[in-house]
């Protein structure tokens, strides 16, 4: 058929890689690492390098896909910082207060007192009907007092939790960090749960467009609850990974990683406009960004530009996005264009529509 | 017999002071198809979405398979098996056209889509409906045409007891509109029950078993289609003259005001020509998404465009720039009065004085003193029923709503007046107010560009309609030569030249000038 003759010519690596956003960023991460390690062979090629390249981001990683949850819902959750260092402080109560509790009762309970605490937040957008933006920067001020008032100028320090939960923070099996296991089941479970159950496919609907989700009798509440829900329990489970990683919470446990989670799911291709994105990409973002902060030192580049850098990366990354997005816009509004007036519906193989792209093949008619 | 599929008796239905549904009935049979027919604004959207749970009537009897039903979401009225195209697509950009059809019940189960099957079921309900579209591809960049066709789908998918298609075929074409009338008789021939919406009589005629009219929110009459004609359907949808309702009087028509020349925006309108002169009345008519308000908001400056040239008598407006368009004499009235022409938090006053706020000021320094001294003598110009200057905008009504509006603007003493749907959402009284108003204007000299879907007010209230097809202007119809029929051949056929019709865009309008009313 001649329809083959008329499509667009094949579509080169550099578009295939800008494409799948999880793969262009993956491949700097790599370039990265690489560059960094023939520069310090240390980098990698250590034990403690190693280990640092796959902790460090664990924490974030785990964040950064709460956020992606919610931000693919057209919202945003500023309170996770908040929330993390706030059952941080839990946990580390429940061992000094409860020291019989099993650990594993422990991380639940941390992990259920942030979906709790992201449950107000779902309610609180659901019901004032106030941007969720506005929403999340009070509670986040909230639960940081919350916090501060609890803990007054008490502490916790790494000699009052238990040993065996500390050293969760740094043990490694099979060289592979505990803790980066654990951000790696999260994301097995959240990327399946996105991509393949109806309430996940919902969450994008939702974020696309909210009145026809309405429209279409999607459960809106009950998912934009879920998504906060999740937020808040992932970014418990964060505040349990950060007390088994530095055994010191202190009242600024967690300030300002809120930003970090936004900017690691914004630089993993979830768009802020809500409706597309993917917990693959949330996490490298994350490790992406975590990565670059350590590497740049190792460059020889000074504090300045290492938060310019950060900075330009977020930018850099919206807008690519958005330069894509008008790109695919302009070809398929010109795709349309083409077709035959009053044609049966543009059928995709007319030869009428031939893209103006394509290669000196001659016109064939069918 | 088998109970009724739907049920509506004496329903009514208020929005705020707007009486939406008086007392509508509708009864459909299962294994039948039943039209709907009715002017813009009878309330035929209104009874709909009650039946599909958007809103809740206020009263009268509602039965769905000889069961009392009262839906309060969406969510209900599906799981009721009732099933809804709306005029205007509602989709997931986003999303593929798959998830689209199937979002919230794809195949597999609740935690586990089977992503294989939903694509071949897609598949299969595309070729059903006899269009190619690839399963995969993002609802995002679809023509009107396809979103309507992927809606379509998406309701049979539904396998609904009911299902209701309001003006389904307004944006599709012959071919389309034959597979469509194929798979809606295969449906009703399986005891399904369906209303179909249409302004399009040839389409009633041709596919439904009995019509309903309905008129001003009331029930008209109900009929076999065998026993009707279209003239008997379109005395009851009138109902009364058609002048009675737009009192458009003769007024000198004078030099060219507004001269578009090719303007141009890909994806939105293309080789867009037109022009009006002082004290005619242009009617802009075409079906919702032909790309009428992006040309308004394009003369305007609102948006760009890439190509062409818009003049006011003479002097070239600067492109994307609204505040040279307004100094320039163009004043712009929006669709959607609350959401861009009016701030409905703001008093009356503010909102009339806002336009020529920097006039206004001393210092840089607004009063509230000064915006009432500005805003008095229009707003009592205009009849605009408030008790008080300070009265906020959004307590009115929405005829008076549109009349604070109008002042706002006639402050700039606009020469060019654009304005788009003027009497959405207006009292059938109130109307003709507005009406009367936008006639007053033209006898003064200016130039009005009016943007309406209600075919009757385009038909008596322009001196010229200029009909939008997909992006291009495909007639100029002289007042005395426009029917329902010449415009709407021409709303729906890109390729144009309709018998009748003046088509003398490109050549300028003179033979359109001398107009009798």
């Amino acid at each position: 058929m001649s329809a083959t003759l008329v499509q667009p010519s094949k579509a080169g690596l550099l578009s295939t890689i800008l494409r799948s956003r999880e793969l262009a960023i993956a491949v700097v991460l790599v370039a990265l690492v690489l560059v960094a390690t023939a520069k310090t062979e240390s980098f990698l090629f250590s034990a403690d390098g190693w280990r640092n390249v796959l902790l460090n981001p664990a924490m974030l990683v785990v964040l950064a896909i709460g956020q992606a949850c919610v931000i693919i819902t057209r919202s945003v959750d500023l309170s996770v910082g908040s929330t993390l260092g706030l059952t941080a402080y839990f946990a580390g109560r429940l061992f000094i207060d409860f020291p019989s509790l099993p650990i594993v009762v422990v991380v639940l309970l941390a992990v259920l007192l942030g979906a709790l605490l992201g449950l107000v937040n779902g309610v609180l957008v659901s019901f004032a009907k106030v941007p969720a933006l506005v929403i999340t920067l009070g509670t986040m001020y909230i639960y940081r007092g919350i916090f501060l008032t609890w803990a007054g100028s008490s502490r916790i320090t790494a000699d009052q939790i238990p040993r065996s939960f500390s050293q969760l923070g740094t043990q490694q099996i099979v060289t592979i960090p505990v803790l980066t296991i654990v951000a790696l089941a999260v994301l097995g479970v959240a990327a399946y749960f996105l991509s393949s159950t109806r309430p996940g496919r919902e969450l994008y609907a939702i974020g696309s467009d909210p009145d026809a989700a309405d429209l279409y009798g999607l459960p809106v509440l009950r998912r934009v609850l879920l998504a906060f829900v999740a937020s808040g329990a992932l970014a418990g489970l964060a505040g349990v990974m950060f007390l088994a990683r530095y055994g010191t919470v202190s009242s600024q446990a967690g300030q300002g990683i809120e930003l970090q989670a936004v900017g690691a799911a914004v630089i993993g291709g979830v768009a802020i406009f809500g409706g597309s994105g993917s917990a693959l990409g949330a996490a490298v973002g994350a490790y992406l960004l975590v990565t670059i902060n350590s590497v740049l030192p190792i460059l020889g580049i000074s504090d300045f530009w290492q938060q310019a850098v950060v900075g330009a990366l977020i930018l850099g990354a919206i807008a690519l996005d958005r330069f894509l997005s008008l790109r695919q816009d302009a070809a398929l509004v010109a795709a349309r264009d083409q077709a035959p007036p009053s044609g049966g519906g543009g059928s995709p193989g007319n030869p009428g529509s031939s893209a103006p792209s394509a290669p000196t093949s001659p016109q064939v008619t069918a | 017999m088998a109970a009724a599929t739907l049920v509506l008796e004496d329903v009514s239905k208020s929005f705020g002071a707007v009486r939406a549904l008086r007392s509508a009935s509708l009864t459909v049979q299962p294994g039948s198809i039943h039209a709907l027919v009715g002017e813009n604004g009878a309330g035929k959207s209104t009874l709909i979405k009650i039946v599909a749970g958007v809103h809740r009537r206020d009263g009268g009897v509602f039965e769905l398979n000889g069961e009392a039903a009262d839906f309060s979401s969406t969510a209900e009225s599906k799981a009721a098996g009732v099933a809804v195209i709306y005029q205007e697509p509602t989709l997931f950009p986003d999303l593929d056209v798959s998830e689209n059809i199937f979002m919230g019940r794809q195949p597999g189960s609740t935690l586990r889509i089977d992503k294989q099957r939903m694509y071949a079921e897609a598949a299969a309900l595309f070729e059903r409906l006899g269009v190619a579209i690839d399963p995969r591809r993002p609802a995002k960049g679809l023509s009107i045409a396809d979103q309507q066709i992927l809606e379509i789908a998406k309701a049979i998918s539904l396998d609904a007891s009911l299902l209701i298609m309001d003006e389904p075929t307004a944006a599709l074409s012959g071919v389309e509109v034959e597979r469509l009338f194929t798979v809606a008789r295969q449906l009703r021939d399986e005891g399904r029950g369906i209303v179909f919406i249409s302004h399009r009589f040839e389409e009633v005629f041709d596919l439904c078993d009995t019509v309903s009219v309905m008129r001003d929110g009331e029930y008209v009459s109900t009929e076999t289609i065998a026993e009707t004609s279209v003239e008997a359907i379109v005395a009851k949808m009138v109902g009364r003259e058609v002048a009675e309702l737009f009192p458009k009087t003769p007024a000198e028509i004078g030099d060219v005001v507004l001269d578009v020349q090719g303007l141009t925006s890909p994806g939105q309108f293309r080789d867009v020509t037109f022009q009006v002169r002082a004290g005619e009345i242009v009617g802009l008519a075409g079906l919702v998404g032909a790309g009428r308000s992006e040309i308004a908001r394009a003369v305007f400056g609102v948006d760009g465009y890439s190509a062409g040239r818009v003049s006011l008598n003479g002097a070239a407006v600067a492109k994307q720039n609204p505040r040279s368009a307004i100094s320039a004499g163009i004043a712009f009235i929006p669709e959607d009065r609350r959401k861009q022409g009016l701030v409905t938090e703001g008093s009356v006053a503010r909102n009339v004085a806002g336009v020529i706020r920097t006039g206004l000021s001393r210092l840089g320094v607004l009063t509230s003193r000064a915006e009432n001294r500005a805003a008095g003598p229009w707003a009592a110009k205009l009849e605009v029923k408030t008790s008080a200057l300070d009265m906020r905008a959004a307590t009115m009504s929405g005829g008076n709503q549109q009349k604070v509006v109008i002042a706002k603007w006639l402050v700039t003493q606009p020469k060019l007046l654009i304005i788009d749907e003027p009497t959405r959402g207006i009292d059938v009284g109130t109307k003709s107010e507005v009406h009367r108003l936008l006639s007053d204007l033209a006898g003064q000299g200016m130039a009005i560009l009016m943007i309406s879907s209600e075919l009757p007010e385009v038909l008596g209230m322009a001196d010229r309609v200029l009909v939008v097809c997909e992006g291009r202007i495909t007639a100029d119809i002289a007042r005395d030569e426009a029917t329902p029929e010449n415009v709407m051949h021409a709303a729906t056929h890109r390729d144009g030249h309709v018998a009748g019709a003046t088509h003398s865009a490109a050549a300028g309008s003179a033979d359109s000038q001398e107009v009798t009313a």
